[in-house]
């Protein structure tokens, strides 16, 4: 942290930290709260620093007329219409406090030279008197009229939070797709609920399963169903397993057909080959009540989603079929 | 302290002689039955009688921010509370806005109360720090200690539980709502006496340990006076159905697991058991819910005033199924999985609905989203002429919608809108959404709750400050042009009580222009806005009875107040604020 430097809003600091050139208005707001180390202290001062002037009075370098400005920015007169007037007031009928520094000086010029902070209201020059509340008609932030105008657009997560463009008519800012910390304003026990009611994450925080979640198995052809506890599995694998033996008494036949050794019930590889193979397609619905093919998600989505299971010939899954053998593939 | 009041003579002329020819008996009996806490305030401004009276009849104290009064202040004006309710933490602490461990303990109060009240019956906390030792301090300190809410409270665990069931011998309401604890386990329900019988509430629809369900299963049936009970996900529909066996007097039912995976005995069953439950006017839970099983609840849902499926993430079809069965809703809260479509069947179906909440089911958009637009709010205007509460998340609005939604309901008490995406505009004109909240404010006067949301300049804000005249808690965020829009609403909202506001372009300008304002107001929350230090600094030594507190934030500007909380006191700065916390 820098040294504050002495300031005081009645006169001029020695430094001209008057460097109130219109490029440095054309540095983003947003950058006083980022952390960009590339930039200096002038930056920060660029950012921060407040310039306050009386209505006729010119503040050093600056162009337009009267106003105030934040962050080094010149307000316009026809900002919000409302400009010279308050300051008159100001003037006239200011409470004591800031009366004092009009009458110490003509212009209540008030700047810093590095790092500090420039603010209108350091207790440095206050004194007891409250300004009055016309006092805050002065600090408008410029409309985005302006070229360089306050742009605070939504930064990406990594700066801890977006700046979102002031709004205005001209201005509409670029929606931020980058996470916003705390929005939607949603609470976050909310948000467990959300998740799980969609099955999106896969780690279920907070959510704990249930005892057994029994869902319908259906193999075509076969004469009745059957139904498995996806509970007990905890990859596909081991359901694979459980339900070729399940459904064995109705595959043999292929099973032969194919050519494999029918010894010892249908081992892993071999059912593999049984229900993802041109033969079979496992396939399930889902909470949405679409049929999709069984693999694709992680398996603790799958359980959260899977309403019940049907065993599909290959040849109605016509569509599925290939890919299943390509994605068989890819994982053995 | 002298339990015993001192007649206070005072030479106050008329209102003595007018006073002191109504006993004070009489007049604490007559203000023992004034309820509401406006109320009791303007009773105790009249004369010094009338406060002393107020206060020795006071029973129930609220406090809407514990830092605003001591412990200490509370239990010498009071003497006679039997009920306390404490608000701790500013409201963006639930959007995680607040760092862990800034306080609002419950330690200080509550040793200062088991010196004071001895005779506590209920304690109701909402975002307050509550520790286990705190718990068990509780449970043993107040042996006629009843009622027990803890409502988004954290620093707990379910061993604090334990020892309120343990030790609470008379404990009637156990409320554990939406709190971020350690859920170590379900031993907690084990721990009530097998003889204990007075429990009236019960809610642990949050916690996510199983507990016992035999324990559970005699708890209910020995108590007979249960009319709330709300129990966690893991309850399934076969326990579910014991349960409601036990207790069909229920009003309030928070069922677990809605998941079908029943014998079609087992649901006839089920069926049977919610058809007992004629009393039912709460209905909550129903996670995992399907069409399959919903139908038997219908039976159950003749009287229910408030359906709550914001667990439950339904459909249109089957929702809309549902809702022809719940003639005299009043409030509905539900998932944007029902769509527009669920939505107009609302307004088709619930012509007393007086609220609405429709929470998103997808919030960051992480799987194909569809949500509820502009149309189902229309639809629900349309049908729901009472309505009066709304909290609406949706992706898309206009302001020719909301127009015409103030028109069709002017009486909105409460307007929460939030879309979604920061800083969006009408979707279709593109223009900011000032027209929209320029025709809440403007249509409906009776307006206390106001949060905005999507493309604003500072005119939705002149708007406010010149028609909200009974606003009293406004929330804003990434919206406003200039000071200005804030210093409107400052200057305008006469009962503004509660201001918070969040990545805005106000400044010390618009921060100051409140000064006077803030110590009629409970607080003021302003982050990531352009207020600076100096700003807060000038504040603070501006006006003494608030305390302005920051919080910065790791890589800021040092001269950027990124956090400003700043609250009306009479106890001064806090002695336990964490070093982050800085009071200026």
């Amino acid at each position: 942290m820098s040294i504050p430097l002495e300031h005081n809003y009645i006169g001029l600091t020695e430094t001209s930290s008057m460097e109130r050139s219109s490029d440095k208005l054309s540095s983003s707001t947003s950058s006083t709260l980022s952390s960009e180390d590339g930039k200096t202290s002038a930056l920060n001062l660029k950012q921060t620093e407040l310039r306050l002037g009386l209505p006729g009075s010119e503040s050093p370098e600056r162009n337009s007329g009267p106003g105030v400005s934040l962050f080094g920015k010149e307000l316009e007169d026809k900002n919000n219409g409302y400009s010279p007037s308050p300051l008159k007031n100001l003037v006239s009928g200011a409470k004591r406090g800031f009366s004092d520094a009009i009458d110490g000086s003509d212009k209540w010029v008030f700047s810093l030279s590095n790092g500090s902070e420039a603010d209108l209201f350091s207790p440095g020059g206050g004194n007891g008197g409250k300004p009055s509340t016309q006092y805050s008609c002065l600090s408008a932030t410029p409309n985005m009229k302006e070229a360089a105008s306050v742009p605070q657009s939504p930064k990406p997560l990594q700066e801890k939070k977006p700046q979102v463009p002031a709004a205005n008519e001209q201005g509409s800012a670029p929606a931020a797709k980058a996470q916003v910390v705390g929005w939607p304003p949603i609470r976050s026990f909310r948000k467990n609920t959300m998740t799980s009611n969609l099955a999106k994450n896969s780690d279920a925080e907070g959510k704990t399963g249930f005892g057994c979640l029994y869902v319908k198995v259906s193999m075509d052809g076969a004469p009745y169903l059957r139904k498995v506890d996806l509970k007990i599995y905890n990859n596909y694998v081991e359901i694979s397993s459980a339900l070729e033996k399940m459904f064995s008494c109705f595959t043999i036949g292929q099973c032969s057909s194919h050519g494999l050794p029918g010894r010892d019930g249908l081992n892993e590889s071999r059912l593999k080959d049984l229900l993802h193979g041109s033969e079979y397609v496992l396939t399930y619905e889902d909470k949405d009540g679409d049929w999709m093919l069984v693999g694709d998600v992680p398996w603790e989505m799958f359980t959260n989603s899977c309403r019940r299971l049907r065993i599909m010939k290959g040849s109605e899954a016509i569509g599925l079929a290939p890919r299943a053998m390509e994605k068989c593939k890819s994982r053995s | 302290m002298d339990p015993k009041r001192k007649k206070d003579c005072h030479d106050s002329g008329e209102s003595t002689r007018v006073a002191s020819t109504f006993p004070d008996e009489v007049l604490e009996r007559v203000l023992a039955l004034v309820k509401s806490h406006k109320d009791r305030s303007s009773v105790s401004l009249v004369c010094k009688d009338w406060y002393d009276a107020e206060r020795w009849s006071r029973t129930h104290v609220f406090i809407g921010n514990c830092y605003s009064v001591s412990p200490e202040i509370v239990v010498r004006r009071f003497p006679n509370v039997r009920s306390v309710t404490l608000k701790g933490k500013p409201r963006f602490s639930d959007f995680n806005l607040v760092p862990p461990n800034w306080g609002a303990d419950i330690r200080c109060w509550l040793v200062v109360f088991a010196a004071k009240y001895r005779c506590l019956e209920e304690l109701r906390l909402k975002r307050m720090t509550v520790s286990d030792e705190s718990l068990e301090f509780l449970a043993l300190s107040f042996p006629n200690f009843k009622a027990l809410s803890l409502h988004s409270c954290d620093g707990f665990s379910t061993d604090g539980l334990a020892a309120i069931a343990t030790h609470c011998k008379n404990l009637t309401e156990l409320n554990i709502q939406e709190n971020d604890i350690y859920d170590k386990s379900g031993c907690w329900l084990s721990c009530f006496p097998e003889n204990f019988t007075s429990l009236e509430v019960l809610n642990f629809a949050y916690l996510n340990n199983d507990v016992n369900f035999e324990a559970l299963e005699r708890l209910v049936s020995r108590c007979k006076s249960l009319n709330v009970l709300k129990v966690n996900k893991n309850i399934t529909l076969e326990q579910l159905q014991r349960l409601l066996i036990c207790a069909p007097k229920l009003t309030e039912l928070g069922t677990g697991s809605f998941l079908p995976e029943l014998t079609d005995r087992q649901y006839s069953e089920l069926k049977r058991s919610f058809s007992i439950c004629s009393n039912l006017n709460v209905l909550s839970g129903l996670s995992e819910a399907t069409a399959l099983y919903l139908p038997a609840l219908y039976p159950a849902c003749t009287n229910l005033t408030f359906l709550n499926l914001s667990d439950a993430a339904l459909q249109s079809e089957e929702f809309a199924k549902l809702l022809v069965h719940c003639p005299r809703l009043r409030r509905l809260w539900v998932l944007d999985t029902v769509e527009d479509k669920g939505l107009e069947a609302v307004g088709s179906n619930c012509p007393l609905l007086e609220e609405l909440r429709v929470f998103p089911s997808d919030p960051y958009e992480e799987g194909i989203v569809h949500g509820v637009t502009e149309s189902g709010f229309i639809a629900v205007s349309y049908g729901c002429r009472r309505l009066h509460y709304v909290l609406y998340f949706c992706r898309q609005m206009t302001n020719a919608a909301v127009e015409t939604i103030v028109q069709n309901c002017p009486d909105f008490t409460h307007f929460r809108l939030c879309i979604m995406t920061p800083c969006q505009p009408d979707y279709r004109t593109n223009e900011p959404m000032d027209k929209a909240f320029c025709a809440v404010v403007k249509t409906c006067t009776k307006l206390r709750r106001l949060a905005v949301s999507g493309l604003l300049t500072d005119m939705t804000f002149e708007y406010i400050g010149k028609y909200a005249k009974n606003l009293e808690t406004l929330s804003v965020a990434f919206a406003g042009s200039s000071d200005w829009g804030m210093q409107c609403v400052l200057g305008g909202c006469r009962k503004l009580r509660k201001l918070e506001i969040r990545d805005c372009p106000f400044g010390n300008a618009a921060l100051l222009s409140g000064f006077e304002k803030y110590e009629s107001m409970r607080s003021l929350w302003m982050s990531d806005c352009k207020v600076t230090m100096n700003g807060c600094r000038f504040l603070a030594k501006e006006m003494p009875r608030l305390n302005v507190e920051v919080m910065k934030e790791d890589g800021s500007d040092d001269s950027q107040a990124d956090k400003v909380y700043v609250y009306r006191s009479v106890a001064g700065p806090r002695r336990d604020a964490p070093p982050f916390v800085l009071t200026l």
